[in-house]
């Protein structure tokens, strides 16, 4: 936590600007806005890290699952397993697709949930064990990939991938180019334009909606416990306004922490469903 | 929030997790439960079956019972009739064997009433003689009068 009273104590501003940073390939902020030479290296171990560890539990439960009296750890897989196998099964009617997408958004779930729940860790913890280990205290780090725009666009592009993947394959690459142009207005040649243009926002709108969904939640969610991270580091200053706001940090803490539970549940599902139901009209012809 | 290549790496770590979860997580897991669904649907099965057999099986019981006790009560109506008989035969064996014997000492008190009349008879002629011989004694011949006293107790 840092402490407001130090001599080269950093500005709110710049506390917040600073853990906003991702620690990159090129060791300092980026400066244009889409850099495709940069790659977020912090973000990418962990969201490595937490997938090996996701799927290292799955397989764990995997492989020792049988079909007698299940044990606790193998019956809250199973029931994770469940749900996920009956929302599929509402939402994609193909049995072979399910295949794939079931275990998909299996993954999906799973993986940014635990992504998302790396936001109730304090957000000092890890960047100061990261600076203590470089031995330089301007260290970058971010540690909850979900709130890099990068990761949740990377998924959603994933998702369109599967999406077009399975239009051509459902429907034949001649029949998705004719939907393209035929649907949503009607099969008639001067429509064709503006049925193209709408099937180009569609998907466009789909995939943006998607990733940034997740990532405006899980950066909102960042920046409010730094916020509140702020009011703590106000303790030992002059007066009742360092206690009080220490006090508003632990109550507002809480609350956020608490309230967070339901959010990076919440946006991990949706994150899933919302790739199901994409998936399931890939596979609907207008 | 500027966009750089982590989203293209993002992209492939995706797909990897994906795949792995397809591969590896996802069919043992379903396979078990499909398994434990099938399990259970057969022990319900059989439960039920347990329950039809034993509700059989008790109006079977039952069946037997009333059979047993009907048969019973046959054997014994059966045994007392036979009783009956047994006695009422006994009851005129014996009757029939008390006038058997009745008859036979009928017959042997008769035989012997003869005898008795017989031998009184010989005595009494005895007698009669000898009080005839004694009142005779002296007119009578007893040789001459042999046939008259023979006579006289074949009368008798």
């Amino acid at each position: 936590m840092a402490t407001g009273h130090e001599a080269n104590a950093p500005t709110a501003g710049e506390y917040i600007v600073h853990h906003l940073t991702h620690f990159n390939t090129t060791h300092e902020a980026q400066k244009s806005i889409v850099d495709w030479s940069v790659l977020n290296l912090d973000s990418i171990f962990w969201s490595v890290a937490i997938g090996v560890i996701t799927l290292f539990f799955l397989w764990r439960a995997a492989s020792k699952a049988t079909s007698g009296v299940p044990g606790r750890f193998q019956a809250a897989v199973e029931f994770i397993v469940e749900m996920v196998a009956d929302q599929a099964k509402g939402i994609v009617h193909s049995a072979e697709s399910r295949k794939f997408v079931a275990p998909l958004a299996l993954t999906v779930f799973i993986w940014i949930f635990l992504m998302n729940a790396m936001d109730l860790l304090p957000v000092d913890l890890l960047p100061r064990i990261w600076q203590a280990m470089n031995g330089n205290e301007h260290a970058f780090l971010r540690v909850v990939p979900t709130a890099d725009l990068n990761i949740t666009l990377g998924m959603s592009v994933g998702v369109l991938l599967i999406c077009l993947y399975y239009n051509i394959k459902i429907k034949g690459l001649g029949g998705w180019v004719h939907e393209l142009f035929a649907a949503p207005f009607g099969d008639k040649w001067f429509l064709y334009p503006v049925n193209f243009l709408m099937q180009l926002i569609e998907f466009a709108a789909k995939t943006i909606s998607h990733g940034m969904r997740l990532f405006g939640n899980m950066y909102a969610g960042e920046l409010l416990f730094m916020l509140i991270a702020l009011m703590g580091a106000t303790w030992g200053s002059g007066g009742v306004a360092g206690p009080l706001l220490f006090l508003g940090h632990v109550v507002a803490g809480s609350l956020w922490a608490i309230f967070h539970i339901l959010i990076i549940t919440l946006q991990a599902f949706i994150f899933m469903m919302l790739t199901l139901v994409y998936v399931g009209q890939a596979h609907e012809s207008h | 929030m500027n966009l750089n290549a982590t989203l293209f790496a993002q992209l492939i770590v995706f797909f990897i997790l994906a795949w792995f979860t397809m591969k590896f997580v996802w069919p043992p897991i379903v396979k078990a439960l499909d398994e434990r669904a099938k399990k259970i649907a057969d022990g319900l099965a059989a439960a039920d079956k347990a329950k039809t057999d034993l509700a059989l099986a008790e109006k079977k019981v039952v069946e037997e019972m009333r059979r047993a006790r009907e048969s019973a009560t046959e054997l014994r109506s059966g045994a007392e009739k036979q009783g009956a008989l047994l006695i009422d035969e006994a009851r005129v064996e014996a009757a029939r064997i008390i006038a058997v014997a009745r008859e036979a000492a009928e017959q042997e008190a008769g035989a012997a009433l003869q005898k008795a009349k017989e031998g009184l008879r010989d005595q009494v002629a005895n007698l009669a003689v000898a009080g005839a011989e004694r009142i005779l004694r002296r007119e009578i011949n007893p040789q001459v009068h042999a046939e008259l006293l023979a006579n006289l107790k074949q009368e008798l």
